[in-house]
C-alpha cells in the first residue's frame, strides 16, 4: 500500500516548505513541493526609492541576507547602465564569496552531515585508526590521535549527561547509516572544527560589511567602504592583510578538511550517486565582475541540457538576452490568479489560496522556467558549467574529489556520478575550493587597484523621467538568484525576486512537468518509513534553507506519525 | 561584565519586527557604555555565534507566541530563556535554538540571559508596527535600560534634538 509522507514546515523564517512524498514497495513513487507561506515581500517594495530596497530585500531570508542585498543593488544599476568603480567590484566579490563560504561550511557539517555521519557510532571507534585513515588522506593540522581522543572524550560527556544538544534529533543506528567508526569520529571532529572555521569566514563579511549579519557597505552605484591604505579609520593595509590571513585559514580547512570529507562520506555512500539526479537542465549565471561595466567574469555562468556537459551555452554578463529572455514563472500549479507564465518584469502576485490539490495548486512558490522547462540551479549547476568552459581550478578540485572518491572506494567514478544527492554535496565543496581560488585573486586585484592610485567606491546612481528595467542576478551558494525591477520616475513600479529555492523547489509547471525537488525524490528508497531519513537526504542535498518537520501519512491523509526533522 | 542586547526578529513582518524595532530605538536615544554592545540580529543564526558566544549577560528581545494575549508583555530569565527556545514558542527558534545548541557544546554558553518578550497584534507583511504595538516599543526600551543599568552598565540619554 502507498504510504504518504508529508515534511512540513516548521519556522516562517526563511519561508515554508512542505514536501509531500508517496511511497510504494519502498520506494518514492510521486513527490510534491509545497511552498506553504505568501508574504508578497515584493509588495512593499511598491512605489519606493530604488535606492533603498536593497536594505529591505536583505530581509527576506534568515540565512541568504547579505545574497539579496547584492541582487538588488545590482539590478538598480543595470537598469540605470550604471557603471560600479573596479574597487567596488573586488570588495563585494571577496564579501559575498566569504559569505558562500561560511553557507556552504554551515550546510555540510552542520545542517546535513548529520543525515549521513552517525555521532554516536564515533563514541565505538579507535581513535588510532581513525587517525591513520586521516592522515593517509590529508595533511590537516588537526587530525593527531590526541585530537581525536580529545574528540571521543568530549562526545563521551555529552552523550553520558544526556545533553546532546545540536546532535539530539539524530538517525543514530538507522539502517541507511554506512560509515565505519571511524570515519564518523574524523567527521564529528570536522564538526567541531568547522564551528570555528565558519567564524572566520564571517569576520570577512564583518570586516568588509561593517557589520553582520545585515550589512551596511552595499549602495546603488558601488560600495561605502573609504579606502585609504594609511588611515585607521578605514579599509587599510592592516585590514586588508586580515582579510588575507582568514582567507588562509579557511583554505586549509576546505582544501584539507572538506572537501576530503566529502570525499571519504562520498565513497562509503556511493549508493547515493545513482539516487536524486532529478533535473539534469542546469543554469547557472555569471559571477565575480572583473570590470566596471560587468562585461568580463571571473566564474561565467551559462546552461547545459541533460546533464551533457557538450551542450554547454554560455551566459556571458549583466545583459545576456539569452539569460534575460529565457527566465518566465508559470503559476499554474502555485495558489495565484493567472495560469500564463509570465516574464518576471510583468509578474503578477496576486494570491489566489485554495487547499492542496495535488493534481490542481499546491504551492506559494511558482514555477521558473528556462526557455519553457524546469532546471536546477545551485553548486552543482556552478560547478558544471564552469567544468564544461575547462575552468582550470575548478577541474583541479573536482579531479581531486574524484580521485579521492575513487581511492577510498575501489571504484573509478566518472563525472556521471555528479548528477545525484551526493554529487550535490561533492559539488558544494568543490565550489567552496574554486571560491577560495577567486577570493585570493581578487584580493590580490583590490591591493593592486588601490596600489595604483585608485580609491573609487562609487558612482552616484541618477533616476531618469519616465520608466526602465533592470536586472540583478547573482550565482549565490543555493544557485541563480536574480531580481527584476522596473522603475517609473525614480520610484519602484514593480519587483520580483526569482530565488534559487523557486527554481529548485517550483512545482509542477505549465505542462505539468515536476521541478528538481519533486523530480530528484523519484526512487528514492525507503529503508524505515517510521524514519524516512532518504527523504532529508535528498532534499538537503540542495540546501533548503528551512527546516522540516516530518509528518508520516497514509493514503487518507491521516496522520499516524510525526517525526521532527533538523 | 560583558553585555549584549539582541534584538531578533522579521522587520517585513510587522509585529515580528518588535525586536529589531526595539534595538533601533535603543540606538537612536542612548549612549551605552563600553561593556554593552546593542545589535539588530535580524533573523539570522548561526552569524550571530561570534557576537553572542561567552558574553555574561545576554538581553534578547522578540516577538513570542505563548498563548496569552497580544499584546501582553513576557519576562524570562537564566535558564527559562533557553528552555523556551527549546520549545519553539518564539518563531525564531531555528536560529537562536541552534547557537544555543552549539554554544553548549562548544562550552561558550552565556552566562546569563533574560529575555523581554511580546506577544504581536499581527505578522503580515508590512514594514511598521502596529498601533497598538507602538507604546510597547517604549515599555521595552525601558524595561532594557533599567535592567542595562541593575547590572551596573552605563546608559546616557541622547540630547533630545528639538
Amino acid at each position: 500500500m502507498a504510504k504518504r509522507i508529508i515534511v512540513d514546515p516548521v519556522t516562517r523564517i526563511e519561508g515554508h516548505l512542505r514536501i509531500d512524498v508517496e511511497v510504494e514497495n519502498g520506494q518514492v513513487s510521486k513527490a510534491w513541493s509545497s511552498g506553504q507561506m505568501w508574504r508578497g515581500i515584493e509588495n512593499i517594495l511598491k512605489d519606493r526609492d530604488p535606492r533603498d530596497a536593497w536594505a529591505f530585500t536583505q530581509r527576506i531570508c534568515g540565512v541568504c541576507t547579505t545574497v539579496h542585498a547584492l541582487a538588488s543593488v545590482r539590478a538598480v544599476e543595470n537598469a540605470l547602465d550604471l557603471e560600479v568603480p573596479l574597487n567596488a567590484q573586488y570588495i563585494r566579490n571577496i564579501m559575498v564569496s566569504a559569505h558562500a563560504l561560511h553557507d556552504h561550511i554551515v550546510h555540510f557539517y552542520h545542517l546535513s552531515a548529520l543525515d549521513w555521519v552517525d555521532i554516536v557510532s564515533a563514541l565505538e571507534a579507535d581513535p588510532k585508526e581513525a587517525s591513520k585513515l586521516a592522515e593517509s588522506l590529508s595533511s590537516w593540522k588537526l587530525n593527531s590521535v590526541h585530537e581525536l581522543t580529545a574528540v571521543q572524550n568530549k562526545l563521551k560527556s555529552f552523550v553520558a549527561s544526556g545533553q546532546l544538544g545540536i546532535f539530539a534529533n539524530g538517525y543514530w543506528g538507522h539502517k541507511a547509516m554506512k560509515l565505519p567508526p571511524e570515519v564518523n569520529l574524523i567527521a564529528a571532529a570536522h564538526y567541531l572544527q568547522a564551528l570555528e572555521i565558519q567564524r572566520e569566514a564571517n569576520r570577512i563579511v564583518t570586516i568588509m560589511g561593517g557589520k553582520s549579519p545585515h550589512v551596511q557597505n552595499l549602495t546603488v552605484g558601488g560600495v561605502t567602504n573609504s579606502i585609504n591604505l594609511d588611515s585607521q579609520a578605514v579599509m587599510n593595509m592592516e585590514r586588508l592583510m586580515f582579510i588575507k590571513t582568514l582567507i588562509e585559514k579557511m583554505e586549509d580547512f576546505v582544501k584539507n578538511a572538506y572537501m576530503v570529507d566529502v570525499s571519504i562520506i562520498g565513497a562509503f555512500y556511493l549508493d547515493w550517486a545513482g539516487y536524486g539526479k532529478g533535473v539534469t537542465d542546469y543554469l547557472s549565471v555569471p559571477e565575480m565582475p572583473l570590470d566596471t561595466k560587468g562585461t568580463e567574469f571571473a566564474l561565467k555562468g551559462g546552461y547545459i541540457a541533460g546533464g551533457d556537459l557538450s551542450t554547454f551555452k554560455p551566459i556571458t554578463g549583466f545583459n545576456d538576452k539569452y539569460f534575460i529572455d529565457g527566465v518566465k514563472e508559470s503559476s499554474k500549479h502555485s495558489w495565484y490568479h493567472g495560469e500564463e507564465a509570465l516574464h518576471p518584469w510583468d509578474g503578477e502576485t496576486e494570491p489566489n489560496y485554495d487547499d492542496f490539490n495535488d493534481e490542481g495548486q499546491y504551492s506559494w512558490i511558482k514555477s521558473p522556467t528556462f526557455n519553457g522547462k524546469p532546471a536546477q540551479v545551485g553548486p552543482l549547476a556552478n560547478v558544471l558549467c564552469l567544468a564544461a568552459q575547462g575552468h582550470e581550478s575548478t577541474l583541479q578540485h573536482l579531479n581531486f574529489v574524484m580521485d579521492t572518491v575513487s581511492a577510498v572506494s575501489g571504484t573509478k567514478i566518472g563525472v556521471s556520478a555528479l548528477h545525484s544527492t551526493i554529487g550535490r554535496h561533492a559539488a558544494r565543496a568543490v565550489r567552496s575550493g574554486v571560491l577560495l581560488d577567486e577570493m585570493n585573486k581578487q584580493w590580490d586585484l583590490l591591493v593592486a587597484n588601490i596600489g595604483s592610485g585608485d580609491t573609487d567606491t562609487f558612482n552616484q546612481p541618477v533616476f531618469p523621467k519616465g520608466e526602465i528595467r533592470g536586472v540583478g542576478f547573482h550565482e549565490a551558494p543555493r544557485g541563480v538568484l536574480s531580481h527584476w525591477v522596473v522603475i517609473n520616475d525614480g520610484k519602484i513600479k514593480n519587483y520580483q525576486a526569482v530565488v534559487p529555492s523557486t527554481w529548485n523547489a517550483g512545482p509542477r509547471n505549465q505542462d505539468d512537468v515536476p521541478g528538481p525537488y519533486e523530480a530528484s525524490l523519484m526512487g528514492n528508497p525507503i529503508a524505515d518509513p517510521e524514519r524516512p531519513l532518504e527523504v532529508l537526504r535528498t532534499v538537503h542535498s540542495f540546501d533548503p534553507c528551512i527546516a522540516c518537520a516530518i509528518h508520516l501519512m497514509d493514503t487518507e491523509h491521516q496522520e499516524i506519525v510525526k517525526v521532527k526533522a533538523l | 561584565m560583558s553585555v549584549l542586547v539582541l534584538g531578533v526578529g522579521n522587520i517585513l513582518l510587522t509585529d515580528e519586527g518588535i525586536g529589531v524595532r526595539t534595538v533601533e530605538s535603543l540606538l537612536e536615544k542612548y549612549q551605552f557604555s563600553d561593556d554593552v554592545e546593542v545589535v539588530d540580529g535580524g533573523t539570522a543564526g548561526m552569524e550571530l555565534l561570534e557576537i553572542i558566544a561567552n558574553k555574561e549577560h545576554v538581553i534578547l528581545i522578540d516577538a513570542v507566541n505563548t498563548g496569552a494575549e497580544s499584546g501582553t508583555i513576557v519576562t524570562l530569565v537564566d535558564e527559562e530563556v533557553p528552555a523556551l527556545f527549546r520549545s519553539r514558542i518564539s518563531p525564531h527558534q531555528l536560529g537562536i535554538s541552534d547557537l544555543l545548541g552549539v554554544m553548549a557544546i562548544t562550552g561558550e554558553t552565556p552566562k546569563h540571559f533574560t529575555l523581554f518578550g511580546v506577544v504581536p497584534f499581527s505578522m503580515a507583511t508590512g514594514v511598521e508596527l502596529t498601533t497598538e504595538m507602538l507604546p510597547l516599543k517604549d515599555i521595552l526600551v525601558n524595561n532594557v535600560v533599567t535592567k542595562l543599568e541593575a547590572l551596573g552598565c552605563v546608559v546616557t540619554e541622547n540630547k533630545q534634538v528639538a
